[in-house]
């Protein structure tokens, strides 16, 4: 009885603005809701729309290109990151807190801070490339299709690296130093010590780590939307900003709706692929649960 | 003797890079490590350098753009005296303040229920709350923004300080339930002997012992409200409701000149508390950071 009362105010408001607006977006993805109309049931009319658009089609795949290529890459300067830290240093706290900074600044600002680094006219990289004589012109960064999306995926990558990095590291610390002692006087080389135990011992929290990293940027909206708005050519819209700019400035809430009830399947099965295969992993090594 | 030993200690406790030579180390650990920094921090130097730059040393193209000749305080004195700046980093503070506060309350009181007085199906309850915690904002946003208008909430700082509660409750429940396991429960069972009520335990027992998660768990709600960025820019309209990375966005941003300078002042001042905060507490949002993803 009373601990229904203590978990009162939490899941009042957990139902009404989390659990409630989740089906309630799913009901709007089924329906031709426009804002300040409350919508008639379609059925799948929208879904089956939205698998014949081909910008959606097109938003598909620049976010799966966005979260692949950026999760690799965070993922590997983040070990790499990691490992350094947990090197013996002086200042080491010092590092570990500068190293997290770009994680706390808001994204929409930092974000700001690449736009003006990506400027076609003013670019502090073009400038830097042309003096070094690199270059002749200046590079439009986010005025190409193919530069554009690699931009934003440096920007994004320039973000979630502290993330995973002080995670990694978090979990490195856990790893007995006596494992790296008794292999390197059995002869094993600075590569196979990495290899043969960091990594085996780091899985679990890597699992995590990356789980999360991948939600986070398959559903990310704020970099994109202050970056390049979608552009150009619409080669860097995410589901996320696709869904935003055809249910808020559109207007229309069933599409948008739907195209973000589309990403669930995809989060479900990143999460579920990492849950199974930790599972899988905690038999394998012999554990009751 | 123990003066002795101890470095030893220490040595072997960060792996055994204090075998390897010093110009080996130069290259393996500190010029990538160097690079690293380098690269994490350049983009809030750049920031900080344009902020302060006069607008004709930002437009051409001669001189040295690393450094500034002639800083100038005009950006900020723009920023904020000629726009809604100091609103919108008052309704940022407001919003933060009153929604981290709020989280804390339920997630103390969920936490506690879930890990201390078990009632039937709490298990469940706490899967739930994981769960919960994996709802990204993106595929929320637009059924939220229909029950935020049925509310009559919308254009309000109080849609912002009900809604950001949704992805912080789950975190801090989560991240509180793992420092209340690590709470001996014999010292509640005492209190309850000695007569003291649910509400006097939690009070006066569990929560001086829980300060420490209490801070990271509010340290780290209040950076993810101040960073929120996709419910803000849905439920709000009105210039004097704005938020700090919406008012920088929608409204600094403005034709197809941009003027870099106050945008730059704009996104350094708007990333300044957030970072202050951060510097005094990093031992705390380290722990809840690391915390929460090791569980």
């Amino acid at each position: 009885m009373l601990g229904a009362l203590f978990m009162l105010p939490a899941a009042l408001l957990l139902l009404m603005l989390l659990a409630y607006p989740l089906g309630l977006g799913t009901w709007l993805g089924f329906t031709d809701a426009k804002i300040g109309r409350p919508g008639q049931w379609i059925g799948l009319d929208n879904f089956s729309f939205i698998i014949g658009d081909s910008l959606v089609r097109l938003a598909l795949f620049n976010t799966l290109f966005y979260t692949i290529v950026a999760s690799i890459i965070k993922f590997a300067l983040g070990l790499w990151l990691a490992v350094l830290l947990n090197e013996h240093l002086p200042f080491k706290s010092f590092f570990r807190a500068i190293v997290l900074l770009p994680f706390i600044v808001p994204t929409a600002l930092s974000a700001i801070a690449f736009w003006w680094i990506y400027d076609a006219q003013f670019s502090i990289i073009s400038w830097a490339l042309v003096k070094l004589g690199w270059i002749d012109t200046y590079i439009d960064f986010l005025g190409d299709p193919w530069l554009a999306r690699a931009s934003v995926i440096a920007a994004n990558i320039w973000r979630g690296v502290p993330f995973v990095a002080i995670c990694l590291l978090a979990g490195l610390q856990t790893i007995p130093p006596s494992l790296y002692e008794a292999a390197a006087l059995d002869g094993a080389s600075g590569w196979q010590r990495f290899r043969r135990i960091t990594l085996p011992l780091l899985t679990p929290i890597i699992a995590v780590v990356m789980t999360f990293s991948v939600l986070f940027t398959f559903t990310d909206f704020q970099l994109i939307y202050v970056l390049t708005r979608g552009g150009p050519l619409n080669a860097t819209h995410l589901m996320a900003t696709l869904s935003f700019q055809r249910a808020i400035p559109g207007g229309n809430l069933g599409e948008g709706a739907a195209i973000a009830t589309a990403m669930v399947p995809f989060l479900l099965a990143t999460v579920l692929l990492s849950y199974f295969g930790l599972q899988r992993r905690a038999w394998q090594q012999g554990a009751d649960r | 003797m123990n003066t002795a030993v101890r470095p030893r200690i220490r040595a072997s406790a960060e792996g055994m890079g204090y075998l390897a030579s010093t110009p080996r180390r130069l290259v393996t650990l500190w010029l990538p490590l160097s690079i690293f920094l380098i690269v994490l921090l350049f983009p809030f130097y750049w920031m900080a350098m344009t902020a302060i730059k006069p607008d004709a040393e930002l437009l051409s193209r001669d001189g040295n753009p690393f450094w500034v000749a002639n800083p100038t305080l005009a950006h900020i004195k723009h920023l904020l005296i000629d726009t809604a700046y100091p609103d919108w980093l008052w309704n940022t503070v407001l919003v933060s303040v009153s929604a981290t506060f709020a989280s804390l309350v339920c997630s103390v009181l969920a936490a506690y229920a879930i890990e201390r007085l078990r009632f039937s199906g709490s298990r469940y309850v706490g899967i739930g709350i994981f769960l919960a915690y994996l709802v990204p904002p993106s595929i929320l946003f637009i059924p939220l923004a229909a029950v935020v208008f049925k509310l009559g909430l919308f254009d309000s700082r109080l849609a912002l300080i009900l809604t950001y509660p949704t992805f912080l409750i789950p975190f801090c429940t989560w991240l509180l339930m793992g420092y209340f396991r690590s709470i001996p429960f014999e010292l509640e069972e005492c209190a309850l002997i000695d007569g003291a009520t649910r509400m006097q335990i939690l009070w006066r027992i569990v929560l001086p012992l829980a300060v420490p998660g209490l801070i990271s768990a509010g340290i780290f709600a209040f950076t993810l409200s101040w960073n929120e960025f996709i419910y803000a820019l849905t439920f709000v309209s009105s210039s004097e409701v704005k938020t700090v990375p919406i008012g920088v966005v929608t409204e600094l941003v403005e034709g197809d000149v941009y003027h870099w300078g106050p945008l730059m002042a704009g996104a350094l001042l708007g990333s300044l508390p957030v970072a202050i905060l951060y510097s005094f507490f990093v031992e705390y949002y380290v722990s809840g950071l690391t915390g929460a993803v090791k569980e």
